[in-house]
C-alpha cells in the first residue's frame, strides 16, 4: 500500500529485513520469557506417538507389510507441522485484536515485517519442534535407512508444508481476529489429520474417502516422507501416491501462493 | 510553548474527510484545523466517527475522501513520512502482555529504526518519565492498568513526535491512574507537543484541551474552547427525587413555578429534572418551594449537563453514554 518514494529501494528493502529480523526476536523472547508453553505444545505429538504407536498400534496393518511406528512418525511430523497453524493463529489474531498490529503499521516500520518476521519465527518453532520429535522418534524406534541427503529432503519437505500453513494460519487469523477462535482450528485440524495417509493406508477406507485422503496435502508430505525415509507403506496405484514427493513440493507451493496472496491483501485491507 | 511549535501552520488540518465502513458512514465531511502546540479535544459518543478521525489521521484507515495534513506532511501521499512525526496510542493498550516493559519500549525504538544503543537509552528514559523503573522487567501481563496506560503512552513518545493521537487515553481508568496520564499529558504540551484527544468525558475535555470540537454522526457539529461549549450548552440542572408518586404532578407545579421553567419528568424514577441559571439560588428557590408546599423529597441534587444533554440538544439524538458530574445535596 504505501508506495512512498520517500526512500530508494535498496534502504527500504534493508529496513525490511532489519524490520522483520527485530519482530523475529520477538517472537524468540516470547519462547524464553515462556518456555513452558514449548515443551506443551509438543508433549501433544509426542503423546499421539506414545498412543498410536503402542495402544492402537497392535491393531494397525502397513499396506505392504512392516513396523507401524515406523509407518506412523513420518505421519507424526507430518501432524505437528499441521498443529503449528494453531500457534501462528493465535500469535496473529491476539497482535490483531490487542491493537499491537495496528501499533505496528502507525510506526515507520517496513509494513512487510509484521508477516514476515512471523513467517521467519514460526518457521524456527517448527524446526525445534521438529528436531525434539525426530529424537523422540528414534527413541521408540523408527529409524531413517535412506541415507543422510534424502532424510534432509525430507526435513526440508515438512518444513516447506509448515511455511505454506503459516500463511493459512495468518490470513484466517486476519480474517476471524479473535484469539478464541483457535478453538475452531484445533477441531477442525483433525478432520483434516485424519483424513489422510498419516494414521492408516487409505485403502483401508471406503473408496470416496480414501479418493479425498490420497488427495489431501497433509498425504503428499507423510507419503514422500515415507519414501525418502526409506519408511514402510508408501507408493500405491493412485497418481496421488506415485508423484508423492512432486506432490509434496506442488502442494505447498500452491498452498503458499493461494494464502500468501490472500493474507497480504487482507493485511493490506486492514487499512480500508 | 516550547521548541517543537511550527511557525508554518497547523499542526493537524483536515478537510472533508469521509469514511464508508459498509451501511455505516463513520465520517461525513469532517474538517478539523489544531494549532501547533495546542490540545484538540475530539468529544463525542460511541460510534461518532472520533475513532476513524483519528485512524486516518494515523495513516491506518484511508479516507474515502477528503484531505489531511500532519505536521505539515500530506498524510495521504507521504503516510511514511507521517509516521516518523507522529505518536499514537489508540483505544486499547497495545502492548505485548508477555515482553517486559523495558522489552516492549526497546522493541518499538528498534521499530522506529533506531539502533540499539539509543534504543535502549530511549527506553530508559521513557520507563524514568512514566514512573515505571522498578516494573521495567516484569511482564507487561502483571502490570496495573493505570500502569499499562503509562507503559503505552510511552510507547507512543519513542520519537518525541510533534504530533501525538491519544484516543480515549483513560477509558476504563480508576481516578487515580486517570489523574496520572492528565498529568503526563500536560507535561508533554508543556514541551511543546500538539495534542489530539478523543475522549467521551467533558471532564476530561475540560481538564486538557484548549479547543473542543463535538462530533457526532461524522462530523463537527460544535467547536469552541471547553468554557464557551459549556456556557452555549445551557447551564446547571436541578433534580428532584420524591418520595411518592401522587407528589408527581404537584411537584411539577410547585419547581417549575420556583425557577420559571418546564421541568421533565422521570414517572418511574419520581424525578423531575429541570434548566436554571445561578446554581445557589435555583437549588435554594427548589428547596424552599417543596418545604413550602409540604412535598417530601429523597433526593435534591444541582449537577452540570451531562454529555447526553448535551447531545440532546445539539443533534437532538440520545447518547448511550452519560457521566453525571455533580454534588449532591441530601435534603
Amino acid at each position: 500500500m504505501n508506495a512512498t518514494s520517500a526512500h530508494p529501494v535498496p534502504r527500504r528493502l534493508r529496513w525490511a529485513v532489519a524490520d522483520g529480523v527485530v519482530l523475529t526476536g520477538r517472537a524468540l523472547a516470547h519462547w524464553r520469557r515462556q518456555p513452558g508453553q514449548f515443551v506443551v505444545g509438543l508433549l501433544f505429538p509426542v503423546l499421539m506417538v506414545l498412543m498410536f504407536g503402542y495402544l492402537f498400534g497392535g491393531a494397525m496393518r502397513v499396506p505392504g507389510g512392516g513396523d507401524y511406528r515406523e509407518f506412523l512418525l513420518p505421519g507424526m511430523f507430518a501432524m505437528t507441522m499441521l498443529f503449528g497453524v494453531e500457534s501462528t493463529y493465535a500469535a496473529v489474531a491476539t497482535d490483531t485484536a490487542r491493537g499491537v498490529t495496528d501499533r505496528f503499521r502507525s510506526l515507520p516500520t517496513a509494513s512487510s515485517a509484521v508477516l514476515t518476521g512471523r513467517a521467519a519465527a514460526d518457521l524456527l518453532h517448527s524446526a525445534a519442534g521438529l528436531a525434539v520429535m525426530l529424537a523422540c522418534g528414534v527413541a521408540v524406534g523408527w529409524q531413517w535407512r535412506g541415507g543422510v541427503a534424502a532424510a534432509l529432503a525430507a526435513v526440508g519437505l515438512l518444513l516447506l508444508l509448515r511455511f505454506a500453513l503459516i500463511w493459512v494460519g495468518i490470513h484466517l487469523a486476519l480474517v476471524l481476529r479473535s484469539p478464541e477462535s483457535v478453538v475452531m482450528l484445533q477441531i477442525l485440524v483433525w478432520p483434516v489429520g485424519f483424513t489422510s495417509n498419516a494414521f492408516v493406508s487409505p485403502d483401508t477406507m471406503p473408496d470416496w474417502l480414501a479418493a479425498v485422503a490420497a488427495w489431501n496435502p497433509l498425504s503428499a508430505t507423510v507419503a514422500a516422507c515415507r519414501q525418502l525415509f526409506g519408511n514402510p507403506g508408501w507408493g500405491g496405484e493412485t497418481f496421488a501416491a506415485q508423484h508423492a514427493v512432486a506432490l509434496a513440493v506442488a502442494w505447498p507451493l500452491l498452498l503458499t501462493v493461494v494464502f500468501g496472496a490472500l493474507a497480504v491483501r487482507r493485511y493490506r485491507g486492514l487499512g480500508r | 510553548m516550547g521548541a517543537r511549535v511550527h511557525d508554518d501552520g497547523p499542526a493537524v488540518e483536515a478537510e472533508g474527510l469521509r469514511k464508508r465502513y459498509g451501511g455505516t458512514q463513520a465520517l461525513a465531511g469532517l474538517d478539523l484545523t489544531v494549532p501547533a502546540g495546542t490540545v484538540c479535544g475530539l468529544l463525542g459518543p460511541n460510534g461518532a466517527g472520533k475513532t476513524t478521525a483519528v485512524r486516518v489521521l494515523s495513516t491506518l484507515a484511508r479516507p474515502d475522501a477528503g484531505a489531511a495534513r500532519v505536521a505539515g506532511v500530506d498524510v495521504l501521499r507521504h503516510p511514511a513520512r507521517v509516521r516518523a512525526r507522529i505518536g499514537l496510542v489508540g483505544q486499547h493498550v497495545a502492548l505485548d502482555e508477555v515482553l517486559s516493559g523495558r522489552q516492549n519500549l526497546l522493541l518499538f525504538g528498534r521499530l522506529h529504526h533506531l539502533g540499539g544503543a539509543r534504543a535502549r537509552a530511549r527506553a530508559a528514559d521513557l520507563l524514568a518519565r512514566f514512573d515505571l523503573t522498578d516494573a521495567a522487567e516484569r511482564p507487561v501481563g502483571t502490570y496495573s492498568g493505570g500502569m499499562r496506560r503509562r507503559l503505552d503512552l510511552a510507547a507512543g513518545l519513542i520519537l518525541d513526535p510533534p504530533v501525538l493521537f491519544l484516543d480515549e487515553p483513560t477509558t476504563g481508568l480508576d481516578p487515580r491512574a486517570r489523574a496520572q496520564v492528565w498529568d503526563a499529558v500536560r507535561r508533554l504540551v508543556a514541551d511543546g507537543t500538539t495534542v489530539l484527544l478523543t475522549t467521551q468525558y467533558l471532564e476530561e475535555a475540560d481538564q486538557l484541551a484548549h479547543t473542543v470540537r463535538i462530533v457526532d454522526a461524522g462530523r463537527v457539529v460544535a467547536d469552541g474552547t471547553p468554557q464557551q461549549l459549556k456556557s452555549a450548552l445551557g447551564g446547571d440542572r436541578v433534580d428532584v427525587v420524591l418520595t411518592r408518586a401522587d407528589d408527581l404532578a404537584r411537584a411539577v407545579r410547585v419547581v417549575g413555578a420556583a425557577v420559571a421553567a418546564t421541568p421533565l419528568v422521570d414517572a418511574v424514577g419520581l424525578r423531575l429534572s429541570v434548566a436554571v441559571t445561578g446554581r445557589v439560588a435555583a437549588l435554594a428557590a427548589v428547596l424552599r418551594a417543596l418545604d413550602d408546599a409540604g412535598l417530601a423529597a429523597a433526593d435534591v441534587a444541582v449537577r452540570r449537563p451531562t454529555l447526553d444533554e448535551v447531545f440532546l440538544r445539539l443533534t437532538g439524538v440520545d447518547s448511550p453514554t452519560a457521566r453525571p458530574d455533580g454534588e449532591k445535596v441530601g435534603a
